[in-house]
């Protein structure tokens, strides 16, 4: 008789994960981001958000170990005279909860997807079908699209309320076909298999057989792309607000900063976009080496050494 | 008495042609759709007696397996019926079944593939009893799973763990514990020693013998291992080719095998002491059943097949020692 805790304290996913350095760094590394990013109301040294404390005097002021820099604005700051550090803190924060955002919300709908079709036959040609409809559409193309008419419909000001969440559900619905794919064919393969037999000779209703039986013996896979999904989506959103189409100047994330430095980098304020892109990298390298080590973790055929 | 189960003239058979698309061929300039199918089981009738063991056995690939899967409703069968105590659950839907789950119940073969590898013991044999008897409370579905592991040979200490954390044999125990935690009167055995050890089948055997005492279980069985058929079955048929051969009392049929077909089985099974290749030895291979012979499925490898044998198809003839074979050699004294 062990508890949980036990049980997870001397799992092999522990041990494999703490003899890992690159797992181990990774890890710190996007813990002290998160925490960053979270903590940003309280950590960041000023608040973007209230146009009250921004100077437009302190316009473009370079970072504080450079020429002309001050030890208020540690990394510069931008156009607005805005502090970089703090508005990359705040970004960072939209910048996550896009990505998780957007993935949880592919994962909901490529799961239930997946399942049905893979679970149920007669379903499977449609739905395989609308995904594969739904995968020629660039997501880029679907963004730009409704993105558009929403910016149109509500005006710029009030697209600024509702840019979040129409970010989410944006690239949520681009890219839940990858989901989808993901767990029919692991529903495919893990419904011919004794267990499943034996929970309908049971007698278990097909809609527990399918989210109690075979979805937590899919979910390995679905792990795996959701740490490669978290990174997409945050990119396809700097992508997004790069060209225009994302989050406002007014509230930005991590990629509405870089593009709004892009128009001064030419005029030698290379710290509005340099800062921002570095953390935008180093959150994505950071996720993907975690979900590296996931995959190798889940899939024991891929022992390294 | 009558029987427990009646099996009557069941077809099974699958379509493997895939969608549409694929069934599509170019066929001398016109395009015609061609489907492939494979009769796995044809036109099989046996009855199952309260409280005996019925064996199935045959090669790989003789249906005995999905025989048993279509008893279970896993399949449904394209043609015949079958009655569970006189009443016909055939063609029953999943909710209209429910109440003969609890009655006919499953041993599957694989105990590495049969058991959920993310749930515990616990969550597994649970399961069953908590859909089955609503009304019983936390405590009385926690013993009654403890006293069936208990029966079964493995300790509800151990009910925490995981499957992946058991040996073989413990495992297929955990799976006999989850069929008999319904409490039901008839199991189907699917091959349930042929993943284990020498060792353990014995065990396992002895667990499903005492079981069978204990509740006064009908077991169907299902197996290709001769010796052990031999030894634990009441009655034994031999299928061959999805259709049954011969069927009768194990020691009748194992002593005076009358179908060729078993009779060729059962010289294949090594004695101690016997001559190695004393067996009689069929000539080519089993024929696909996706293009089954004409007439009698086994004419094509028979010694004593005849003309008649390769149109009509040989009907079960009850013999006078109470076996029945299905053959014209023997139906025409032949053999």
């Amino acid at each position: 008789m062990r508890t949980r805790w036990q049980r997870f304290k001397d799992s092999y996913m522990l041990h494999s994960f703490l003899r890992d350095p690159v797992a181990l760094t990774s890890f710190i590394i996007l813990a002290l981001l998160f925490v960053s990013a979270f903590g940003a109301p309280v950590l960041a040294p000023h608040n973007p958000y209230d146009p009250t404390t921004v100077d437009i005097m302190n316009a473009q002021l370079p970072p504080s170990w450079e020429h002309g820099g001050t030890e208020q604005f540690l990394l510069g700051t931008d156009a607005q005279g805005r502090d970089i550090l703090s508005t990359m803190l705040y970004g960072m924060r939209v910048s996550i909860i896009i990505g998780v955002g957007a993935v949880c919300l592919q994962a909901f709908l490529g799961i239930v997807v997946g399942l049905l079709s893979g679970y149920v036959r007669r379903l499977d040609n449609i739905l395989m079908r609308i995904a594969d409809v739904q995968l020629s559409f660039s997501t880029y193309m679907v963004a730009i699209f409704i993105g558009a008419i929403v910016q149109t419909a509500f005006g710029v000001a009030g697209y600024e309320d509702v840019a979040v969440p129409l970010l989410i559900v944006i690239i949520g619905l681009a890219e839940w076909p990858q989901y989808a794919r993901t767990v029919r064919a692991s529903v495919l393969a893990e419904r011919r298999k004794e267990y499943v037999e034996a929970a309908r000779v049971i007698g278990l209703p097909s809609s527990r057989i399918m989210w109690r039986h075979i979805l937590p013996n899919t979910l390995s896979p679905v792990l795996v792309i959701s740490t490669v999904q978290v990174a997409n989506a945050i990119m396809s959103e700097a992508a997004l607000s790069f060209l225009g189409l994302g989050m406002p100047v007014t509230k930005p994330s991590l990629g509405s900063l870089i593009t709004a430095g892009f128009e001064y980098i030419f005029s030698g304020s290379w710290w509005i976009t340099i800062f921002p892109g570095i953390l935008l990298v180093l959150l994505i390298l950071v996720i993907n080496l975690l979900g590296d080590w996931v995959r190798d973790f889940l899939n024991p055929k891929l022992y390294k050494g | 008495m009558t029987a427990i189960l009646d099996i009557k003239n069941i077809d099974k058979h699958f379509d493997i042609s895939g969608t549409i698309l694929d069934q599509l061929r170019l066929d001398g300039g016109r395009i015609t759709r061609k489907r492939t199918v494979v009769k796995a089981v044809n036109g099989v009738t046996l009855s199952v007696m309260p409280g005996e063991t019925l064996s199935v056995v045959g090669e790989s690939g003789c249906g005995k397996s999905t025989l048993a899967r279509t008893v279970m409703g896993l399949y449904r069968p394209n043609r015949g019926e079958i009655l569970y105590k006189g009443e016909r659950i055939d063609n029953l839907s999943s909710s209209q079944m429910l109440p003969y789950r609890t009655k006919m119940q499953m041993v599957f073969q694989d105990p590495y593939a049969s058991l959920n590898p993310r749930m515990t013991v616990r969550q597994i044999l649970e399961e069953p009893v908590r859909l089955h008897n609503p009304s019983l409370n936390r405590d009385e579905v926690h013993d009654k799973v403890a006293e069936v592991m208990r029966r079964v040979g493995v300790d509800p200490v151990w009910s925490t763990n995981y499957p992946h954390e058991f040996s073989g044999g413990q495992r297929q125990r955990i799976s006999i514990a989850r069929a008999l935690v319904v409490d039901p009167e008839f199991i189907v055995a699917d091959e349930p020693i042929a993943a284990l050890d020498v060792s353990i089948q014995a065990q396992i055997l002895n667990l499903l013998m005492d079981a069978q005492e204990e509740r006064g279980l009908t077991y169907l069985f299902i197996s290709h291992d001769l010796s052990v058929v031999e030894h634990i079955s009441s009655r034994v048929c031999v299928m061959y080719l999805g259709c049954v051969c011969e069927l009768g009392p194990a020691a009748e049929l194992f002593a005076n095998p009358r179908h060729p077909y078993t009779q060729a089985l059962l010289s294949a099974i090594p004695r101690l002491g016997g001559k190695a290749g004393g067996h009689t030895r069929l000539s080519g291979d089993v024929p696909t059943p996706i293009n089954l012979p004409s007439g009698c499925v086994f004419h094509g490898r028979c010694p004593h097949a005849g003309k008649r044998c390769m149109t009509e198809a040989p009907a079960p003839r009850t013999m006078q020692s109470g076996v029945v074979v299905a053959c014209h050699a023997v139906a025409e004294g032949r053999i």
